[in-house]
């Protein structure tokens, strides 16, 4: 090394790609609690879960089932509510709010890709909810153990994993909302009707279309509750429902196996993802 | 001497059927400021934004040493700070935490990095406000993180789109010190302003540009002395509380061009040179005891330019 090398200021090199992605959702998360968003959702968990302890230590346990009947009804009846909340309340404005609120032009202008940006700000969104939900476990477990004494049954730790397919894929769909629009209120509303529509597009469908509804998000996620149910439920039955006018009315109920819902979930999050980092990348700072 | 360039290579922008930057080649070289000049719409903002690739060209392309921003933004954008508009913070960040997290991201060492930070926050004058939070801050306040945000990594390049805006008078002038500061640190200054006495205060050359399109990009000296029709000077509107009889000792100080009564207690002094010039020329005219009691600027050789030229493409 020469003199003028040595007595030069090192230049900044930026750091890798995956570096920043891991910077990124460091202080995304960090902005997560300071901005006391986090505790607004382990808020919600919280009341979730002191409801449930309450209404169970009141009324007593679920007829039934044993521990696989307080699973279904406590984490197969909550689990996918507080992912879709926190899916909103994490991933609603994370790239509308770089938009409108003007925080992108914080970060845009320095060496970093979108993609990094997009990706660590999902990131931290994951990580925050999930430190929700395992919080929510824990105190659901806890009342399991206090209850019935027994270890975590296999079906939970499956439940589980599945809830956490569900996570990744409701927050890829809800950035994708928040990558398409540039409004917060548009991108949050959008998201929510969107999880609202599901259920109402699978009531009709049930009633109305009777095919198997494997496009819809929600469907592929029953099996969360679904593995509680032994033995596992049907793929599809068929209740009358009775007669409206001279109309004989029926029901098709569908139950996805655990293939066909891990498939739905994880295709909703490749496309997602895939659509909603495309979005960003060309998405301009008007 | 670095090899620092920025260049627009037919670079145009369209909305539609409107066109914000119009087939733009410009090409800056080597340490200096240079100042970005346009009315309102010109395509200021625009060309600076395709610069840091929050916005992409139509066709033709912007290089930053050389290097397509849009398509290897993180090598042409490692050497470059930019203050575009004034970005906002996360409200619950604190200049601290903020500036870390762009330190970060630009590769500054851990064992720099708490230094750098105070360093660039105490050259726009917030150490006080270090780990308050943003969200408190008033627009001047954010202003100034973000030029210590631009200026964080020691740039080569600097891209600045309005720094003065939202700023006070003490506010701007502290701006104004910085650039010329980066200038003895051989930078590249690109810098987009309403405010010609600004540009003429610390601008090299100058660019301007209206309908997207580039009208003339030179020294501020041959601009001036091509387009306003008479050299580099500045007009200055005095006030005296007495009337003014004889003007021949005022026109004897020297760089003055030319004085012109407007009435018995107003003149109009034209003079040669900038800021400098003019604080000699106000020493001056209070050692004559004449009951000076105001001065404005009326107009300079690069407004006039600068309003020949935007007229002739109205």
């Amino acid at each position: 090394m020469t003199q003028t090398e040595e007595n030069s200021m090192p230049m900044n090199e930026p750091p890798s790609s995956v570096a920043q992605i891991g910077i990124i959702t460091k202080y995304e998360m960090r902005n997560y609690i300071t901005a006391r968003r986090f505790y607004l959702l382990l808020g919600i968990a919280l009341a979730f879960s002191a409801l449930f302890t309450f209404l169970i230590g009141h009324y007593g346990l679920p007829i039934g089932g044993g521990a696989l009947g307080f699973y279904f009804e406590w984490w197969g009846g909550s689990a996918k509510y507080i992912i879709v909340f926190g899916a909103i309340v994490f991933g609603g404005d994370a790239i509308s709010g770089e938009f409108q609120n003007k925080t992108g032009y914080f970060l845009v202008g320095n060496p970093i890709r979108r993609s990094s940006i997009y990706i660590g700000k999902y990131l931290a969104a994951v990580i925050a909810s999930l430190i929700i939900t395992g919080i929510y476990a824990v105190i659901m477990l806890l009342n399991e153990f206090y209850y019935y004494g027994t270890s975590i049954q296999w079906q939970f730790d499956q439940s589980f994993v599945f809830t956490l397919v569900f996570l990744i894929s409701a927050m890829g769909l809800t950035f994708l909302f928040s990558s398409a629009f540039k409004t917060i209120s548009y991108s949050i509303l959008g998201a929510v009707v969107l999880f609202v529509g599901f259920d109402i597009i699978e009531s009709l469908d049930s009633a109305f279309v009777h095919i198997e509804p494997w496009f819809l998000l929600t469907y592929g996620s029953e099996i969360v509750s679904d593995i509680f149910i032994s033995p596992y439920p049907v793929h599809s039955t068929i209740s009358d429902t009775g007669h409206i006018l001279t109309t004989q009315m029926t029901m098709t109920t569908y139950n996805p196996t655990v293939p066909e819902g891990l498939a739905i979930m994880l295709a909703y999050f490749a496309v997602t993802s895939v659509l909603g980092l495309i979005i960003f990348a060309r998405k301009e700072f008007n | 001497m670095k090899d620092l360039s920025i260049q627009a290579v037919n670079l145009t922008k369209k909305y539609g059927s409107f066109t914000a930057v119009d087939n733009l080649n410009l090409k800056i070289e080597g340490s200096k400021c240079v100042g970005f000049l346009g009315p309102n719409g010109a395509g200021k903002t625009t060309t600076l934004k395709i610069f840091t690739d929050m916005i992409f060209a139509s066709s033709g392309s912007a290089l930053i040493n050389g290097v397509p921003v849009h398509s290897n933004k993180k090598e042409a954008l490692k050497h470059c700070g930019s203050l575009i508009e004034t970005p906002e913070i996360y409200p619950s960040f604190t200049p601290r935490v903020a500036l870390s997290m762009i330190a970060e991201i630009r590769g500054i060492a851990a064992s720099e990095r708490k230094k750098r930070i105070e360093e660039a926050v105490s050259e726009v004058k917030m150490q006080e406000w270090m780990d308050k939070k943003v969200g408190k801050f008033s627009k001047g306040m954010k202003q100034r993180i973000d030029i210590a945000s631009a200026l964080l990594s020691e740039p080569d390049i600097v891209l600045l789109d309005e720094p003065t805006s939202g700023l006070d008078p003490r506010g701007s002038a502290e701006v104004r010190d910085i650039v010329k500061s980066l200038k003895k640190k051989d930078r590249l200054i690109f810098m987009s302003s309403h405010l010609l006495p600004e540009v003429s205060e610390v601008c090299d050359e100058v660019a301007v540009i209206d309908h997207g399109k580039l009208l003339v990009h030179d020294t501020l000296t041959n601009v001036t002395s091509k387009f306003s029709g008479g050299g580099s000077y500045t007009v200055v509107e005095v006030g005296f509380s007495r009337p003014v009889d004889n003007t021949n000792a005022i026109s004897s100080i020297q760089s003055v061009i030319s004085v012109e009564k407007i009435d018995s207690r107003n003149l109009r002094i034209k003079f040669s040179g900038g800021l400098q010039t003019q604080e000699n020329l106000v020493s001056q005219l209070e050692s004559m005891n004449l009951g000076m009691i105001s001065l404005r600027a009326a107009s300079s050789a690069l407004e006039d330019s600068y309003l020949n030229l935007i007229k002739d493409t109205q």
